[in-house]
């Protein structure tokens, strides 16, 4: 399969400030392809170059091989899922769905009012067609924004932190349906998020920008167990520096006994443990000061405030920056 | 709490009652009675004053009223949305252009109206300029017309319009138009499809806050219509000054306020539907 979108050297600043600096991304077909980023990152300035809400100060976008900037967001085929939806609160969803067929270049569709029906059975919402944004839930807001997009099949669908909108209980529910949706649709997703749970669940692949700059790109498992830099290691989830070293707390143990020769290990203090139900965090500190935190199952035995233990790790599990 | 409510909203009820409820009891009054031989009003009752009003003399005038109000309105709206729309997409310089928006009020509206005498009349800055410059032979008729008339009334009540539409606009969410653009719709497309109904609150406010001052306007057609093009408001303000015919008088105001009234609820009644 080729590429949908290549980004080349793709640059952005705002005044001074550079938002985004020679951005190089190949974003393959038929994946759910995440940006991951703190705020700031630039992740929410690429997504609006390629949609064409912004003109980039430098460098090229290509949808399938063709040139997309300069271009204007109408004449662009791609679709956006905005992070608060953007639906038109003076139309009904069914309106709103059929906003971008009503407006696309070719005029209204032979087949239009099939395919509307068709998103709306997709997304459950045949039934809510007749009311306004207003009187739908965030779940069924999301879903007619969902619908409005890819009604159109758009080479790529753009969506910019589409699960921050929605209270915490219904997120990890819409996580799974998105990815089911994204598979059923086969459109290339982009997703925009800062939430590296979220981008790990969901995405084919992710990448990791940071300060306007690529960090790292690759599967979720490549990005979590072989990160390339500190911040990508750091980002995807917690990490121990121990002496220049990193592990993450899961392959982090902890011992009352010294362990032996086969693994790495030091002597630590502990400093607090903290009883998470499913797990417990020991926090350790060793000798050279540094904090080491393990997450151990709880039937590892007990470890108390200020006892003497040994840290240790797998060399295997060590992050290899 | 309901007595502190009722303790507060007594001034205005107050004021609306002596100075609004009470004189428009009393206008309802002079209708029905006879003129006095210098004006005022004396008996015997009559329902004469109303019926006059069907005489097809003032349904004409009041017809000519209807139509010069409506297409100042019209006018306002056509000049004031895209002002409006300039001024809410100004970024930090908007606050410069409401303040310019709001300057005129800081003079009287009747030197603001004598200024648009001085430049419109045979004499004046338009045709002296244009007299020496050659592009014409003889003053241009600018004043003392229909058209002036509307010109000055546009003039008098454009920021009416401006206000609030740009009320509207400015509370727009910029990702509305970014989603319209992303779905295809070309910028009139989204204008037509997304902006303007969206600004329709402050349309319908804009229209009204015009549309009345201008039905009922006896200012500007006096001065800049020169008494040639007789309206409502002129005819009024003749009936209780030169002709002293109070309930004549009395009755062509209310039949206006009727006439506004049944155009409000209208309105209103179509506001009602739509979710603003």
């Amino acid at each position: 399969m080729g590429n949908v979108l290549e980004l080349r050297g793709l640059t952005k600043h705002f005044q001074e400030q550079v938002a985004l600096d020679r951005l190089e991304l190949t974003i393959p077909e038929g994946e759910l392809f995440s940006l991951l980023g703190p705020s700031g990152c630039g992740k929410t300035t690429t997504l609006r170059l390629i949609a064409g809400f912004e003109e980039p100060t430098a460098g090229e976008v290509y949808l399938h091989g063709r040139r997309l900037d300069g271009l204007r967001p109408y004449e662009r085929n791609v679709s956006t899922v905005f992070q608060n939806y953007a639906l038109f609160p003076h139309l009904t969803a069914r309106e709103n769905i059929e906003f971008g067929l009503r407006h696309r270049a070719g005029g209204w569709p032979g087949d239009g009012a099939r395919r509307v029906a068709a998103a709306m059975e997709m997304l459950q919402i045949a039934d809510k067609g007749e009311r306004k944004p207003a009187q739908l839930s965030g779940g069924e807001k999301q879903r007619v924004a969902l619908a409005r997009s890819l009604v159109l099949e758009p080479e790529v669908l753009l969506l910019d932190e589409p699960l921050s909108a929605l209270d915490p209980n219904l997120r990890k529910q819409v996580r799974t349906e998105l990815k089911a949706l994204q598979r059923r649709v086969g459109i290339t997703f982009l997703f925009i998020t800062h939430d590296q749970e979220e981008a790990l669940s969901l995405s084919d692949r992710i990448a990791v920008l940071n300060a306007g700059r690529l960090e790292q790109v690759g599967t979720p498992r490549e990005l979590y167990l072989r990160p390339k830099t500190r911040f990508a290691a750091g980002f995807l989830g917690p990490v121990n520096w121990i002496q220049g070293v990193g592990v993450r707390p899961e392959a982090t143990q902890v011992a009352h006994e010294r362990p032996g020769a086969e693994v790495r290990s030091l002597a630590a203090t502990v400093e607090n443990a903290v009883f998470l139900g499913n797990c417990i965090h020991v926090e350790t500190r060793l000798a050279t000061g540094e904090a080491v935190v393990a997450e151990v199952s709880r039937f590892n035995g007990t470890f108390e405030r200020g006892e003497r233990v040994h840290v240790w790790w797998r060399e295997g599990d060590e992050l290899a920056l | 709490m309901n007595r502190l409510r009722a303790w507060c909203l007594a001034p205005s009820a107050a004021v609306l009652v002596v100075l609004f409820l009470a004189p428009l009891t009393i206008l309802l009054a002079y209708t029905v009675l006879t003129r006095g031989a210098y004006g005022g009003t004396s008996l015997p009752w009559t329902v004469e004053n109303w019926a006059r009003l069907a005489d097809p003399l003032y349904l004409g005038i009041l017809g000519r009223s209807v139509g010069v109000a409506a297409v100042s309105t019209g006018i306002c709206l056509v000049l004031g949305f895209p002002l409006a729309l300039f001024i809410a997409r100004a970024g930090r310089r908007k606050h410069w252009y409401l303040y310019l928006v709001i300057l005129p009020f800081w003079t009287s509206f009747l030197v603001r109206t004598y200024a648009w005498m001085f430049l419109l009349r045979d004499t004046g800055l338009i045709n002296s300029a244009l007299l020496a410059l050659g592009v014409i032979e003889e003053p241009l008729p600018l004043l003392y017309n229909y058209g002036a008339v509307v010109l000055g009334l546009v003039y008098g009540y454009l920021p009416f319009m401006v206000l609030p539409v740009y009320a509207t606009l400015e509370r727009l969410d910029p990702a509305l138009l970014e989603a319209a653009s992303d779905l295809g719709a070309r910028p009139w497309q989204a204008l037509r499809r997304v902006i303007v109904p969206l600004a329709m609150p402050g349309i319908r406010a804009g229209s009204i806050l015009v549309f009345i001052p201008c039905l009922g306007a006896y200012l500007t057609p006096d001065l800049l219509g020169g008494g040639k093009t007789i309206l409502v408001g002129t005819l009024i303000q003749n009936q209780f000054t030169n002709a002293r015919d109070w309930p004549f008088g009395a009755a062509l105001s209310l039949g206006v306020m009727a006439v506004v009234m049944v155009l409000l609820m209208g309105l209103i009644r179509r506001q009602g539907e739509g979710v603003l």
